[in-house]
């Protein structure tokens, strides 16, 4: 991780990823901080290629900048006034604080702590691997990753067709 | 100056730092819900900067722990968005505020 493309890149995409949190936390329009975040996603699947991960950097397009960003999309546009109080809550100088002592706590230890550097070359194919460890040693957690993303379809769709809970007042 | 592990790191502190915050001041529902994919997100980036970089016989096992985030997210994210219709459908707000039916 020495040559200069690298440093560049990462030092880019960190600003743009942190950046476009701190706009998604500022803005007051619910659909300009959906953007932001999807850009803050685009960033973080850019850091990913740097660290040699290729095939979760298109997933993370895949799914979150992708899918997770159509669905905050729709819950938004759906209910007609959905967007209409998006200011902060009498938590927000609390929720400052505590975010901002989690995030320190967190660079701390990251510093300080003597993590084993392993200290080698970046992976040259992670999509085969990952595919078969998914399939041998992480068989199961698998399965039942299938079966949670099916009860939560179903769940989904089940709660919004739920007739009886618009007349239950 | 070369980029290491700790960089990283720090990255994914801040952008969960972010997100708690968001989380936790967000008056609107899905203003909330936007904190808590950002801060999945730090966890996934610590996940794979942990796997690029530490000794481990096999270095890959932390993407496929992603790869299951990724899936518990995209659920997570399918319930509490149909939550967010429903709840505007019953009570006509999704603001968190006024949500208190089990406030003592």
């Amino acid at each position: 991780m020495d040559d200069t493309g690298t440093i560049i890149a990462f030092w880019l995409l960190a600003a743009i990823t942190v950046g476009s949190a701190l706009l998604t936390a500022a803005v007051r329009n619910l659909i300009h901080a959906v953007i932001f975040l999807v850009v803050s996603f685009m960033g973080v699947a850019g850091l990913y290629i740097t660290l040699s991960a290729d095939f979760i950097a298109v997933t993370q397009i895949l799914i979150c900048a992708g899918a997770i960003s159509i669905l905050l999309l729709f819950a938004i546009m759906l209910p007609p006034r959905a967007a209409r109080r998006t200011s902060e809550s009498f938590l927000r100088f609390p929720a400052l604080m505590l975010a901002g002592l989690v995030a320190a706590t967190l660079a701390f230890v990251a510093v300080d702590t003597d993590w084993r550097i392993a200290g080698r070359a970046g992976f040259t194919q992670t999509a085969s691997v990952i595919g078969e460890s998914l399939l041998n040693k992480y068989v199961l957690p698998f399965e039942i990753a299938s079966v949670l993303l099916l009860v939560a379809m179903l769940g989904a769709i089940v709660l919004v067709n739920a007739e009886g809970a618009v007349e239950g007042e | 100056m070369a980029i290491h592990l700790e960089h990283y790191l720090i990255t994914g502190a801040i952008l969960f730092g972010i997100g708690l915050y968001l989380a936790l001041a967000k008056r609107n529902f899905v203003g909330v819900l936007m904190g808590i994919e950002l801060m999945f997100n730090a966890v996934n980036l610590t996940f794979v900067a942990f796997s690029r970089f530490v000794q481990s016989s096999s270095p890959l096992d932390g993407h496929v722990f992603v790869v299951f985030t990724v899936t518990v997210a995209a659920a997570e994210a399918a319930t509490a968005l149909a939550l967010a219709v429903l709840l505007y459908r019953v009570r006509d707000t999704i603001d968190v505020d006024e949500i208190d039916l089990l406030k003592w």
